[in-house]
């Protein structure tokens, strides 16, 4: 059985389909790229499968069951994380608060033990800030550990996403174009820091328009285009298929 | 960062310490009781407004609610004062807690009209059920008294106010920088972020609307008790307004903010009595130059000035 089993897929905006008719599988500990050109309905997959949208049918089951219908909080129960394309950063609070709102189902939520600040919950927020501030070491961002959100470059602040996403310790995480608007030396890092994630034994699913990163990473990768399934297969078997090179270069490149 | 937010706590028990023994006689002591009041009902409303990041134009309408029940439920019925306080509060918590979840379907304009709708609501109520509550000339309050003692002259009230209000500060800068309030802030900051990190959104949101609709109700009774007397101007739009300012001016998003904001905001009035009849035209001039020049509100914009912290 797969982690996630996405079958026949489709989501419609009014007359634009904007995913029509997409399986796949994705197993666990894998990395999973999804790319194709821009419109093809990546973010869209990606909304979709973490119920931020409801699909108008099909099914995407997670350990065999279906998640169809359940909200982002309920998923994130489930050990499922995401980065945005659009950064979602909460620029009202501090870098460290980001990273600490990630363990958020990790913690005691208490409305009167948190008004107290009873012992246990406070040596419990000190702990969390050490291992936040862990987690900001491990994706880049050591200068930024005091930093308010508000203050740091967009290229951080995508590395941020990523350590709120980690924070949660989630099974599978989701990265919207992680290197996006990043500059070569950045894209690197970056590359290395998915590495790292895929190594810890989270599955990555990857949406990504840097095709050497692509390539370099994947197990396996799913090509979209206009909301359809083009092709899926290993780096390899994606780079030959006609298909995509026409997608991608044109018909007769 | 946050010993420096607790060191602001230690000034305030301060000054509600000393205050007493420097103010001139029992006028000035009276508006400290206000002011006091005023910002611990601003504390919850900015909990609300500031952190959460949601709107609310009717909490003069559960202030109402609270005030009233501390005047109904003794003078009509014989109940205790502490226990009208508190059926006042669970009375508030669950129409809050009934409404929040269809008004927070709404943001921006329009959950500022479900609100105020909803104070306008209460507002009339208590106007148009003459025979309960004395319609338009309000009616008296017994006095408010435990255990045999009962609370009567001015200093006993301000310290009773006083101590709330450092309990309340205390719990607020708690509040804010706990598991549940980092949730508040963050689906201030990204409703989206936040939710696909764990935090249901709409149950911060109600949560945090009926706890400062509760704030404002056990507020609205102790003032009851503390005038002696309800009108139904307590529960008017007109002081929801002033509230919103209170938070706004003081400084949306602090905690200190929302102090400075009631002592000034109901200072203001006094101070600017020598205007005789221009008064509410220097108040709104004031109030739009704050807006311009301190369009975060003084706590923040100062703090920001002043190096960090506030």
């Amino acid at each position: 059985m797969s982690l996630l089993d996405v079958k026949q897929l489709s989501i419609h905006f009014g007359g634009v389909k904007a995913v029509q008719e997409v399986s796949f599988s994705i197993d666990a500990g894998i990395v999973y790229s999804v790319i194709g050109p821009n419109g093809a309905g990546k973010t869209t997959l990606f909304n979709l499968i973490t119920g931020v949208y409801k699909p108008t049918h099909g099914e995407i089951c997670l350990d065999g069951e279906s998640i169809v219908g359940k909200s982002p909080n309920e998923l994130a129960r489930r050990g499922m994380a995401r980065t945005f394309q659009n950064l979602q950063v909460c620029m009202n609070m501090s870098a460290l608060e980001n990273v600490m709102v990630g363990a958020h189902l990790r913690l005691d939520r208490n409305l009167i033990k948190a008004a107290l600040r009873l012992p246990s919950l406070a040596r419990r927020d000190a702990e969390l800030r050490e291992e936040a501030a862990g987690l900001m070491r491990h994706v880049g961002l050591e200068q930024y550990i005091d930093a308010r959100a508000d203050s740091m470059p967009y290229g951080a602040l995508k590395r941020l996403e990523i350590g709120r996403a980690l924070a949660m310790k989630p099974r599978l995480i989701f990265l919207d174009e992680p290197a996006a608007g990043l500059n070569p030396k950045e894209t690197i890092e970056v590359d290395e820091l998915v590495r790292k994630i895929a190594a810890s034994g989270i599955t990555v699913v990857l949406v990504e328009h840097d095709m050497k990163m692509v390539m370099n990473l994947s197990d396996r990768i799913l090509v979209l285009d206009y909301g359809k399934k083009l092709a899926e297969g290993t780096s390899e078997e994606v780079r030959r298929n006609p298909d995509v090179i026409a997608a991608y270069l044109g018909a007769h490149a | 960062m946050f010993k420096r937010a607790y060191f602001g706590l230690y000034l305030v028990i301060v000054v509600l310490a000393v205050l007493p023994f420097v103010v001139p006689n029992s006028f000035y002591l009276d508006l400290a009781t206000r002011m006091a009041i005023n910002a611990i009902i601003v504390l919850g409303l900015n909990l609300l407004i500031g952190f959460a990041g949601q709107i609310s134009l009717g909490h003069a309408g559960f202030l109402g609610i609270g005030a009233y029940a501390s005047a109904i439920l003794p003078t009509h019925f014989g109940w205790h004062p502490l226990l009208a306080m508190g059926a006042g509060a669970a009375l508030t918590g669950l129409l809050a807690a009934v409404l929040a979840r269809p008004i927070f379907k709404l943001k921006g304009q329009y959950l500022a009209m479900a609100t105020l709708g909803l104070g306008i609501i209460i507002s009339i109520a208590v106007r148009n059920e003459a025979d309960w509550t004395g319609g338009p000339d309000g009616m008296p309050v017994p006095a408010f008294g435990l255990l045999g003692f009962e609370l009567s002259n001015d200093k006993q009230w301000y310290w009773v106010v006083a101590v709330l209000l450092a309990i309340s500060t205390w719990a607020t800068l708690n509040l804010i920088d706990s598991p549940f309030g980092r949730a508040l802030r963050a689906l201030h900051g990204s409703e989206v972020a936040s939710s696909v990190v764990g935090v249901n959104v709409v149950r911060y949101k109600v949560a945090i609307f009926v706890l400062s609709a509760v704030f404002a109700s056990l507020m609205g009774s102790v003032t009851a008790h503390y005038v002696g007397f309800v009108t139904p101007n307590l529960a008017d739009f007109g002081h929801s307004i002033e509230l919103v300012t209170m938070v706004v001016i003081g400084g949306m998003a602090s905690v200190y903010g929302s102090l400075i904001g009631a002592v000034l905001l109901t200072a203001l009035p006094q101070a600017l009595a020598t205007f005789e009849g221009w008064e509410t035209v220097a108040f709104g001039a004031i109030l739009m130059v704050c807006m311009i020049f301190l369009p975060k509100g003084l706590v923040p914009t100062l703090a920001a000035r002043f190096g960090k912290g506030g």
